[in-house]
């Protein structure tokens, strides 16, 4: 590759912030025509920042852009375009209210009058060339996440990019949406674009890059060929030690083994009364981690809220089971109750959403007002006391080694991982009976991953009833103990997380009960 | 080629000095302006718009008089405004208030010893400024109507509201207007304190501020106001009750616009016009936005708001210039304030030269 001159060339690189922060230090690196680079980081590695000084939202402290083997100089996003570098972000830049099309050529100076037909028809042929599937007439507000993505991609090649750059794309998108963008990510490439792809998973990075350059604490660790490398030897290049990557999963013990959570034959509608989810029956015991597994939107986030109390519920039952021990079993419904009604009750139920920022958590608040959100009615008093949550909050920053300046900075100053860390934390905290946790380890890097399946791993050992809802088929595999496969809202089985394949749960997924069509 | 970046938080005093010199050159450009614009001296114009402010001991209690009130009206918006529920309707509950306490001296005035009339002129205008403010709350929290839209049209009808009454107590009759209230008996008229006649409203306003403050900063109704103004979806997965909480603070929003109200009306006037409110639940949306709904700061934006205001009154009697003139010099100044918000949030750098400035 050598002989090629690189489609951009980034030297010697070094930004930081508020002249503290070191962001980037001396990194440089190639990216050349007809090949996807997987950049490869740790959150906060500085990844996005040195993608952001590509495409004009940030300015280099130091160090050269070439394009094409010349130095330019890239001082706004419209400067990125003229160079043909086009970014597509983790929060996609589009107008609800328009169409495809029209957010596709808003902004566009074209001369002459604005031919929207004609736009569309442009369009069109974008999309037969690469592969997409967009409607350029359909409104944004009626998309789904990723054809929202592939409007904005769309609109990159539409104004003409040469260079992608896409900030951790797969995040928001399932399993069969991620391939779907994976196959027009390779049509581009073979079309001669230069694509970079902004990921911490490390089957994305050896299915879709051909090279792979990992950062560390914003230095440039190294690059291979993704064909010559592993997964193992990424990973400790980007932790920078030696990581494994097997997850724990501690036998249950049988006899301590009891029922907690009964659900039957739950069914529950949305806003809009399309059922979300239809006669679920299941049992989650303590002591064990019960894994949900499912395509995105199969009625997950409508169990786990009913069971917590936020959702309202058509017909079933959801029961709490006090103690089985006894000549009686004593149990409480948990159907019409809100989340204070269940606390009042005794029931110590702890939810990790999957929303943090907007569900679990207070962006704006500090640690310690967060910290309280459960528990800041506890005492008479009317005014609130500040002393015991702030004290849980260095606790869980000592031990969830949360990074953060102290325990009075907003959450929403903090990392995806650390947010994860002080969310867990504080529902760990409360000593629950049951732990319901959705997508707990979503955008987080290996590292916070690892420890947040310790917590919970921790929590089973503790007799915790885990409720684990996943979308990484292989997590769910080696952690959870049972699989509950939801299918369209229904239960479509549940399975033994130590003896079932990865084929199975897959299947089942998609049809009821799985097996062959 | 200028950059801008976003800063990290700025050290107090840093930011207190930007505040400062946004003033400083506020002033400058508003004599230049006054200098080209008029022919006057700005400094002499200055001078007048302090005297004007200042001048004399009756003109400071006014002022202060004045603060007190508008105050009052920005820390009633406050806890709306943190829950963000853009109570727009601080206007109309003004209003309401005043026509409660208003009502209460002209039908019991002869009948009620005056301690007692106080009293209930006290929880009257309170209590129709709650119901006020309240009404659009429930629908708010019922039906997810629009509250902005909504405070603003009850607006409208509470001054037409309080038309209707004037005619109905007109005096003398065919005038269109009330007049002083209990001219001659006093009844319902704030005690002076101290020989003082704003003391008292003063007094209250500044109680009023500090037990504001302890509320929305300390107390567990505080909290639940800012969960509550954050995320509705944080709220509700905590247990906390949202449409409760936006129906309670509302009732406190409202109440204290009908306190001040009481105030305008037991405490100043003496009686009870359309137009008592005079603006203030408007100038007050800008007072609590721009203390940034501290109510320490409040204090002080209230006082560079009336003090503007009064001094435009001076320098239009004294030079003969229309009032609009002094409107001039309060935007140009609120220019600067708010647009100094800018530099303390952001950093600009220009590239391409030795080193970097900050400006």
């Amino acid at each position: 590759m050598a002989h090629r001159v690189p489609a951009v060339s980034m030297r010697h690189i070094t930004k930081e912030f508020a002249g503290k922060v070191v962001a980037n230090r001396d990194v440089s690196l190639d990216i050349y025509r007809g090949e996807i680079l997987a950049l490869l980081g740790e959150n906060g590695s500085g990844k996005t920042t040195l993608m952001n000084m590509l495409s004009g939202i940030y300015y280099p402290d130091a160090g050269e852009i070439q394009i094409d083997g010349k130095p330019v100089n890239i001082g706004s996003p419209k400067d990125a375009f003229d160079h043909g570098i086009g970014m597509i972000h983790q929060h996609f830049k589009l107008v609800n209210v328009f169409t495809a099309a029209e957010n596709i050529v808003l902004g566009l100076k074209e001369k002459g009058r604005f031919d929207l037909a004609a736009a569309s028809e442009r369009i069109r042929q974008i999309c037969d060339a690469y592969g997409f599937d967009v409607d350029p007439n359909q409104k944004v507000y009626d998309m789904s996440v990723s054809q929202k993505q592939t409007v904005e991609i769309v609109k990159l090649l539409y104004r003409g990019a040469e260079i992608l750059i896409l900030d951790e794309p797969t995040a928001v998108l399932t399993p069969q949406e991620t391939d779907k963008l994976f196959a027009v990510l390779r049509n581009m490439r073979d079309d001669g674009k230069a694509i970079i792809i902004i990921t911490h998973k490390l089957h994305e990075v050896l299915d879709i890059s051909d090279r792979v350059v990992v950062l560390r604490k914003g230095e440039y660790v190294g690059e291979m060929a993704t064909a010559e490398t592993t997964a193992q030897e990424m990973t400790n290049m980007m932790v920078g030690r030696q990581v494994s990557l097997n997850i724990d999963r501690p036998p249950v013990e049988m006899d301590y083994r009891m029922e907690r959570i009964r659900v039957k034959n739950l069914t529950v509608r949305n806003h809009d009364g399309v059922v979300k989810l239809d006669d679920v029956s299941f049992t989650a015991y303590t002591g064990e981690i019960l894994g949900i597994a499912g395509i995105s939107g199969s009625g997950q986030k409508e169990l786990l809220e009913a069971i917590a109390g936020l959702q309202p519920v058509e017909s079933g039952s959801i029961e709490y089971v006090v103690d089985a021990t006894g000549p009686t079993e004593e149990v409480e419904q948990l159907i019409g109750m809100d989340p204070i009604k269940i606390a009042q009750m005794g029931v110590v139920l702890s939810f990790v959403p999957e929303d943090r920022l907007g569900m679990g958590l207070v962006a704006s608040m500090d640690l310690t007002d967060n910290m309280m959100l459960r528990s800041f009615r506890d005492g008479t008093s009317p005014f609130t006391d500040r002393k015991a949550p702030r004290h849980l909050a260095e606790l869980v920053v000592d031990e969830l080694e949360v990074n953060t300046p102290g325990v009075s900075t907003p959450v929403r100053r903090l990392s995806g991982g650390n947010v994860q860390k002080v969310l867990v934390g504080r529902e760990i905290a409360a000593a629950p009976t049951v732990l319901l946790s959705a997508y707990a380890v979503r955008g987080l890097d290996v590292n916070s991953s690892y420890l947040i399946y310790d917590l919970l791993n921790r929590q089973k050992g503790n007799g915790v009833a885990v409720v684990y809802v996943g979308e990484d088929l292989d997590v769910l595999l080696e952690l959870c103990d049972r699989i509950l496969v939801l299918c369209g809202g229904k239960v479509s089985g549940i399975v033994d997380g130590r003896t079932t394949t990865k084929n199975e749960v897959g299947m089942m997924m998609t049809k009821l009960g799985g097996g062959e069509a | 080629m200028i950059h801008i970046t976003k800063r990290k938080e700025m050290p107090l005093p840093q930011a207190l000095a930007i505040r400062l010199l946004a003033i400083a050159l506020s002033l400058v450009v508003c004599g230049v302006i006054t200098a080209v614009m008029t022919g006057l001296n700005p400094l002499d114009v200055y001078g007048t718009m302090i005297k004007g402010a200042f001048g004399t001991q009756r003109k400071i209690w006014i002022l202060l008089q004045e603060i007190a009130i508008l105050l009052c009206v920005a820390l009633a918006l406050t806890p709306a405004f943190r829950m963000k529920f853009w109570n727009l309707g601080g206007e109309g509950q003004i209003l309401v208030g005043s026509l409660a306490s208003a009502a209460c001296m002209i039908c019991l005035g002869d009948k009620v010893p005056n301690a007692l009339l106080i009293l209930l002129m006290a929880v009257a205008s309170v209590a129709a400024g709650a119901v006020w403010a309240g009404i659009p709350a429930i629908f708010k929290a019922r039906w997810n109507t629009n509250e902005t839209l909504f405070t603003l049209m009850m607006n409208y009808v509470a001054t037409q509201l309080v038309a209707y009454f004037v005619i109905v107590w007109e005096v003398p009759k065919g005038s269109g207007n009330i007049g002083i209230i209990n001219q001659s008996t006093e009844a319902g008229w704030f005690p002076q304190l101290f020989g003082y006649k704003y003391l008292l409203n003063i007094i209250l306003v500044a109680l009023l501020t500090v037990a504001m403050h302890v509320y929305l900063t300390y107390s567990k109704h505080g909290y639940e106001i800012s969960v509550v103004g954050e995320s509705a979806s944080t709220a509700r997965y905590v247990g906390i009750k949202v449409d409760r909480v936006i129906v309670r603070t509302l009732l406190l929003s409202g109440a204290v616009c009908g306190f001040a109200g009481l105030l305008l009306v037991g405490g100043t006037s003496h009686t009870l016009t359309t137009t008592i409110a005079g603006g203030r639940g408007f100038t007050a949306v800008m007072v609590a936005w721009l203390a940034k709904f501290n109510p320490a700061i409040m204090a002080a934006s209230s006082f560079l708001l009336v003090f503007m205001g009064n001094g435009a009154g001076e320098i239009s009697t004294a030079y003969g210039l229309n009032h609009s003139f002094g409107d001039i010099l309060t935007g140009i100044i609120l220019f600067f304030i708010i647009g100094c918000e800018f530099f303390i949030s952001y950093k600009v750098h220009f590239a391409k030269k030795e080193g970097e400035r900050v400006v």
